[in-house]
């Protein structure tokens, strides 16, 4: 089907000799296609920078340090480098500017064997409802955490309950029409490690985490 | 305006629940919304205000003045500038665990990114591909920018 072109005696030669003109754009415009302008930059992080790798083609890098950054001009072809914040708020000002607030965590603690938060943890029901108040499209996910005494599952099952009681607590309370999410952690998250099955009340709270 | 979403929403969720309970799941939610944003769904563009849900396969979309935050239920935010695409490829979160996979692309424009409780659980488990390169994420806050060369 696709016979060599010096066969085709019937192709006139003056569309012959424009082809020939037209083919080095031809060339150009696949090289427009297959040329990026690909930038990846990590930022420092606010508790620690972490690491980005990239991999193009066969070829990775790995970027841990605050503004390592790489470039990919074409698949495979990655190009380390250094850039600044100012090239930063150069290159990514309304994507950077558009980023939502950080959520935010709370903890409330009960008074031994009762449903009464402790007096302080009234206080951070009051900052709950201030942070609520100041985010667009506010959502609060509680999340309940226990100590090591019991099995994983027992803490599980024992976490969520701890999280649908602070729940009714807050709504009782007259918390703000949001969408508010329960969660249990059980026994994975403490506040202060210690060895298994050992009693540490400051690890049988709850977390209110606001976004 | 709220009855008009509902109703213009409500086909898609009746053909969204045939399929898969786990992609009709909130993803995350549009916090910050500026100029135009909107998101495809099952081949339908909407409008993408403040309050707005995000579901694994949507398509997130910015006009030449656009921007837009969303936070996710690991608490990764995600926000992208003008003349963008991001797809929500694939978002499964265990809030007991930590444990299941975020990947995204940016098929085009800018994207800022503060990973969450995912990437910190697992290294593997948050990825963003562009159409030049995977980026695996260990924990950590990046930018990241693709497009063809204008040259």
């Amino acid at each position: 089907m696709f016979a060599p072109a010096s066969r085709k005696t019937d192709v006139p030669s003056a569309l012959r000799r424009n082809l020939v003109r037209l083919a080095p754009l031809g060339l150009l415009v696949l090289a427009g296609c297959a040329g990026r302008d690909d930038l990846y930059v990590l930022l420092p992080g606010r508790a620690k920078t972490g690491a980005l790798t990239v991999t193009s083609g066969g070829e990775q890098r790995v970027l841990d340090q605050p503004y390592a950054a790489a470039r990919v001009t074409r698949t495979g072809k990655v190009d380390a480098r250094v850039t600044t914040e100012a090239e930063v708020r150069q290159a990514f000002g309304p994507a950077l500017a558009a980023q939502p607030g950080r959520p935010v965590s709370f903890y409330l603690y009960f008074l031994a064997d009762t449903d009464e938060f402790t007096p302080e943890s009234k206080q951070v029901v009051k900052q709950i409802f201030a942070e609520i108040a100041r985010r667009p499209a506010p959502e609060i996910v509680i999340i309940g955490h226990t100590d090591r005494v019991g099995s994983v599952q027992y803490n599980d099952a024992l976490s969520r309950k701890r999280a649908d009681r602070v729940r009714e607590e807050l709504l009782k309370l007259g918390i703000p029409k949001v969408r508010i999410s329960v969660a249990g952690r059980g026994e994975r998250e403490p506040e202060i490690s210690t060895a298994d099955e050992v009693p540490e009340p400051r690890n049988r709270r709850v977390e209110i985490n606001v976004r | 305006m709220r009855s008009v979403l509902i109703s213009l929403a409500l086909p898609i969720v009746l053909t969204l629940g045939a399929a898969s309970a786990e992609a009709a799941e909130d993803a995350g939610h549009v916090k910050v919304s500026n100029g135009i944003v909107q998101i495809e769904r099952s081949g339908q563009r909407l409008p993408a205000p403040v309050g707005s849900v995000v579901h694994q396969g949507d398509l997130v979309i910015t006009g030449a003045d656009g921007s837009v935050g969303i936070t996710f239920r690991d608490n990764s935010l995600l926000s992208v500038g003008p003349d963008s695409v991001l797809s929500i490829d694939r978002f499964v979160f265990d809030s007991t665990t930590h444990q299941g996979t975020f990947e995204s692309s940016l098929k085009q424009g800018t994207l800022a990114v503060v990973s969450g409780k995912l990437a910190k659980q697992s290294p593997d488990a948050m990825t963003v591909k562009t159409p030049a390169a995977i980026l695996g994420v260990r924990g950590t806050e990046f930018l990241v920018r693709t497009g063809q060369s204008k040259d």
